[in-house]
């Protein structure tokens, strides 16, 4: 299915919810000023989406997070969730932050999204618009034409695609087939196989770009604590200021303990690091220690299933084997 | 004019870091611009601007200001120095230049900010016009030409090699330490670089934003008064990234830190955009992320200008276009605040 098809049959729909007043709102994403600039959009109105709402392979963004507010507004709220989006939206669910009565869910397709990074990245700068030709994109820039294989415009967490399967949702449009994807786990591997040092020195090379804007923790479906203890003045740890460089190494590790076992690897993480830190590597490998450890697990697969993190029984790990020391 | 060839650049940057710090832009492991001290065989990025902003040169994302130390009864005083070395930060945009301008009225206005005013007494800025300015581009909006950089010298780059000429007596001094490293040449390839750079910019897609609806001190509670912030403000996450890439913001925070046997004091970059900035005893002025995200703009497009002579608190550098997480940014809120108006 195209993603324009895709577009007209979603606008169509929430064009016909909103008017028969089955939903109050739409979540979905809306233009910008440049072919990329796409930003979440909330429509309370037909004129509304048809001026402003798009979908096309430039909607990275992750909807599921809005739904925590959304959910506890008056009236029902449509939202259009991706195959991975849905997996943050089921999590949320079961972690009773979003209210799945007052929200619908339609399922779209998602073939991958295009990363304006990437691009950059490849040299391709300069980018005016984006044209979606089955397999290639074609792109126009300030400084000529450029074609691109659609896989090479990914970013990595869509080369690496865990399911194109709608997990939630109360209607679907599209279906996009499973494909082989690159093995996820690859990089985490590689990680593994260091030495303490090289590992060390990686991460202390990669956190060092650290900016603390905490994107990363504002992006994040799992981070939805009302008050983050390091935005809490009374918490002792609270603070902008790092007084020594490990500081913000340590404020990525225990985020990613924080979020372990709830961490469905979304990827938005490392998409919106202004300092392309692979930050999704650290809960990637939690992900991994898991299923190895507990036998495999998604979170938000489901709603029901108790996290493995959550329950102890007599054959569960020793930590000693855990860490490879017996 | 003074030039040398392309391959040779390196011999400039021995010389000049052979006397002092040099800061220049190359590739990091993530494959982006960052200003990095030069050390032999590195190579200047090909990349049109670093992710973060020049203004950390002057402005540090974190500096030690004082530390107090107890002892029984008696607590001492160190206060941190000052810079005292001469330094050089190659390959500064025109934007970014232009930054410094905004900056120094805050830092350097009364009272003097002497950590602020002692880097950029001691610092070399070396500009380099913009070849390949790229969609996100705008400096041309508020008066900077790309290929007209300033700082202490303007290099260029052309076909053959790199020209520079300097703006300042101490650009004219830098430039005359190198005597034995560049030679003469006269002004033909700059003017047709310029010319090229100038065609380009002639077609930025951002080149026509509105600018001239803003910084005008009558309009101001108007345009505070907009419905349309509510609706730009809507997916704003309230992460600080716009502000800390932003070569203009500057707003800080002190705290001091309790270190076991005594206290540091400790200066920061903060951001608008957090929910405890302006939290005060008697609770917080602005609420929700729409007061926060209204004061970013705000500030850029009015409270600024009109406190410095018209000049807008934003130069265009397109780093906010790049890297907000939900493509929020001042080129997005400038056009739907003069749409709104025109609509009204």
């Amino acid at each position: 299915m195209q993603t324009a098809v895709i577009f007209e049959e979603m606008k169509k729909r929430a064009k016909e919810l909103l008017s028969n007043g089955t939903v109050a709102r739409v979540v979905a994403w809306q233009t910008g000023d440049t072919c990329y600039d796409v930003t979440p959009g909330f429509f309370e109105s037909v004129e509304e989406l048809d001026e402003k709402m798009v979908f096309n392979c430039l909607c990275g963004a992750n909807l599921s997070k809005y739904l925590i507010t959304l959910s506890r507004m008056p009236g029902k709220t449509l939202a259009f969730l991706k195959p991975c989006d849905t997996y943050s939206f089921n999590q949320l669910v079961k972690e009773h932050r979003i209210i799945r009565e007052n929200v619908m869910v339609i399922a779209i397709p998602c073939e991958g999204m295009t990363d304006v990074e990437t691009l950059r990245g490849k040299g391709i700068t300069g980018v005016l618009s984006v044209t979606d030709k089955d397999d290639t994109l074609a792109i126009e820039t300030m400084y000529g034409e450029e074609s691109i294989a659609k896989k090479d415009a990914m970013a990595e967490r869509c080369r690496t695609c865990k399911s194109k399967t709608a997990v939630a949702f109360d209607e679907k449009i599209g279906e996009t087939a499973e494909n082989v994807s690159e093995d996820r786990f690859g990089m985490v591997a590689k990680l593994e196989a260091m030495t303490p040092d090289e590992r060390y020195e990686f991460w202390r090379g990669e956190l060092s770009r650290c900016i603390r804007c905490n994107a990363c923790r504002n992006v994040c479906p799992a981070c939805s604590c009302e008050k983050c203890v390091f935005d809490n003045p009374d918490s002792g740890i609270a603070q902008k200021a790092a007084v020594n460089s490990f500081e913000e190494n340590m404020f990525h590790i225990i985020r990613a303990f924080h979020v372990a076992g709830r961490c469905t690897d979304c990827g938005e993480c490392s998409r919106v690091c202004p300092q392309n830190i692979p930050l999704h590597l650290l809960n990637r490998k939690f992900i991994k220690d898991i299923n190895e450890f507990y036998g495999d697990y998604q979170a938000g697969a489901d709603t029901e299933s108790r996290a493995p993190l959550n329950r102890f029984d007599n054959n569960d790990v020793e930590p000693c084997d855990a860490v490879g020391r017996k | 004019m003074k030039m040398i060839q392309k391959a040779e650049l390196f011999r400039l940057f021995d010389a000049v870091s052979a006397n002092e710090k040099l800061y220049i832009p190359a590739d990091n492991t993530a494959g982006k611009a960052e200003y990095s001290v030069y050390k032999d065989g590195m190579q200047l990025s090909s990349q049109l601007n670093t992710v973060r902003s020049a203004k950390d040169f002057f402005f540090p994302q974190t500096e030690n200001m004082a530390d107090f130390q107890v002892s029984g009864k008696n607590i001492s005083v160190e206060i941190a120095p000052r810079m005292d070395e001469d330094f050089t930060i190659f390959g500064v945009r025109a934007c970014d230049a232009k930054s410094f301008a905004v900056l120094d009225n805050v830092f350097l206005g009364d009272p003097v900010d002497t950590f602020y005013q002692q880097r950029r007494l001691h610092a070399t800025v070396v500009t380099m016009a913009c070849g390949r300015p790229e969609e996100t581009c705008f400096c041309t909006v508020f008066g900077i030409d790309p290929a007209n950089p300033m700082g202490d010298v303007s290099c260029w780059e052309t076909a053959e090699g790199y020209c520079f000429a300097a703006n300042t007596e101490k650009g004219e001094k830098w430039l005359a330490k190198l005597d034995g490293v560049l030679f003469e040449t006269d002004e033909s390839t700059v003017i047709a670089t310029k010319e090229k750079i100038h065609a380009i910019t002639e077609r930025l897609p951002l080149g026509n934003l509105p600018i001239e609806k803003f910084g005008n001190g009558d309009e101001m509670m108007e345009y505070f008064g907009r419905p349309e912030w509510k609706e730009l403000s809507r997916a704003c996450l309230g992460c600080g990234t716009c502000t800390f890439v932003c070569p203009t913001c500057q707003c800080f925070d002190i705290r001091d830190f309790d270190t076991g046997h005594g206290v540091k004091r400790t200066r920061c970059w903060d951001s608008c955009m957090y929910s405890d900035f302006t939290a005060m005893s008697a609770g917080q002025p602005r609420p929700t992320q729409v007061e926060r995200f209204r004061q970013r703009f705000m500030h850029k497009l009015f409270y600024y200008p009109m406190k410095n002579e018209g000049l807008f608190g934003c130069v265009g550098c397109g780093r906010c276009l790049q890297k907000c997480p939900v493509s929020l940014n001042i080129a997005k809120v400038m056009n739907a605040l003069s749409k709104g108006k025109e609509e009204n």
